[in-house]
């Protein structure tokens, strides 16, 4: 039965993991490859590394360490993070790295979704989108960690996003991420009935039953987390018979 | 030596690099006539099929390609490569496939599903085959498409796999071409088993 995704994703800043991932068993708990290897053994469905990275000098470690993990593990994994030409998408998906996330660029010229959707397939094309609940009914688009307003509707933002070519939606809500409390399951339901495309939920996982009611209730495709993976406190193999157990199709 | 058809379109670097994993050599042909030494072929591939179609032709692979198949050379598609393999697609209509399958590529139907079909999901063994050793009905591998292969004839399908409402021949093969629509290169162990026993047929 097809499976829904869990997917850990790592900061990676100059080349290097940051936000405390601990992992007891690794040597180098900030080198991506070893982490990624982690993730790999334990059977997450695909990766997302987020490069955090801000100088554009230094990008170019990324994309070592995408070749470096290309070379390892033989999971789908995504690059997000600066990306803001078709030529940053070219070097990336060169390395064997297979969906690159996009956001600003995106929101500052949409076109850039219809242009890389075209050049490379909607597959590998993910449109990233940080919301933050406006009224009962709207949440805003925001960029830069959740400080400038876009002036879009999330929901709409989606939908003109899938219909240029994203092939996905990973969405964080800014008002969960961090807290621990689950995600916005009103807003991930929201956003993935309103289009056809897969919707990634991110923000807010603190345990294994927020997982649970985002593929649920927020009728998520697939489940981002960080913090509650790299600190230890669940496994993804403890994560997946938690929701088997619970009925959603999982790849164990 | 093994070949593996570089003609623009997407996952090729995942292939060879999974390749490289299981310390296979290979060789990265972009003009059809680099083809005419190798013993087995891969073409990989993600995009459009009309694209493909296109690329496959302005690099001169098409002849090659259906040469291959007369010498019963090893031929195994990947994705795209699979929808290739066939007649025609929804897709494009009009653009004419390598034809080595009899059939068609359609998309999915069921509005109860996200499109494209990504992620994992398991796959029903249905026949024998030397590339499926080793790997049970109930395995699971990495999917990304909207389109599916649907052959003529019956004998084609090795694997099926189920969407929403839909059943698609996820392996089809026969005594010398073999073809995936998940990718073996992003499916973990199950992924690797399948390019060894590839190396091996």
């Amino acid at each position: 039965m097809f499976a829904r995704r869990i997917i850990p994703c790592l900061d990676i800043d100059r080349g290097r993991v940051v936000k405390g991932v601990k992992f007891v068993s690794l040597k180098d708990a900030g080198d991506p490859v070893s982490c990624a290897q982690a993730y790999d053994q334990q059977k997450a469905d695909e990766l997302v590394f987020l490069d955090i990275t801000a100088s554009h000098e230094k990008r170019r470690t990324m994309i070592d360490v995408a070749e470096k993990v290309a070379a390892t593990i033989f999971i789908p994994f995504t690059v997000g993070g600066g990306i803001n030409k078709v030529q940053d998408i070219r070097e990336l998906l060169a390395t064997g790295c297979d969906k690159v996330s996009i956001n600003t660029s995106a929101i500052k010229n949409p076109k850039f979704i219809l242009e890389a959707s075209k050049r490379f397939g909607s597959q590998c094309i993910v449109v990233a989108i940080d919301a933050k609940r406006e009224t009962k009914d709207r949440w805003g688009v925001y960029t830069h960690g959740g400080r400038n307003p876009a002036g879009l509707d999330a929901i709409q933002w989606a939908k003109k996003a899938a219909k240029l070519g994203a092939g996905e939606i990973l969405l964080t809500s800014m008002d969960c991420d961090g807290t621990k409390d689950g995600y916005d399951l009103e807003l991930t339901r929201r956003v993935s009935e309103s289009v056809r495309i897969p919707v990634i939920a991110s923000g807010g996982a603190g345990n294994l039953n927020h997982l649970y009611e985002a593929f649920t209730a927020g009728k998520a495709d697939a489940c981002l987390a960080a913090s509650i993976f790299h600190f230890g406190e669940f496994t993804i193999p403890e994560t997946k018979a938690f929701l088997r157990a619970k009925g959603i199709p999982v790849r164990l | 030596m093994i070949a593996i058809i570089d003609y623009g379109m997407g996952n090729l670097r995942s292939v060879s690099k999974a390749l490289e994993y299981l310390g296979v050599s290979y060789k990265l042909c972009s003009q059809g006539k680099d083809l005419a030494r190798a013993t087995k072929v891969i073409l990989p591939g993600v995009g459009a099929f009309g694209d493909a179609m296109k690329e496959l032709r302005s690099r001169g692979f098409i002849n090659p390609i259906r040469e291959l198949v007369a010498r019963k050379v090893k031929l195994m598609g990947v994705c795209l490569g699979l929808q290739l393999f066939f007649e025609k697609s929804e897709e494009n209509p009009g653009v004419k496939g390598l034809g080595i399958f009899k059939g068609a590529v359609r998309k999915f139907r069921s509005t109860n599903v996200k499109i494209p079909h990504m992620g994992w999901n398991d796959l029903k063994i249905l026949k024998k085959h030397p590339l499926l050793e080793g790997i049970p009905s109930g395995e699971y591998f990495y999917f990304v498409h909207s389109y599916f292969g649907v052959p003529s004839a019956k004998g084609l399908t090795l694997a099926s796999c189920k969407y929403g409402r839909e059943n698609f021949a996820a392996v089809l093969g026969n005594g010398h071409v073999f073809a995936t629509q998940f990718h073996p290169e992003k499916s973990q162990e199950a992924g690797l088993c399948i390019l060894k026993n590839f190396v091996r047929w």
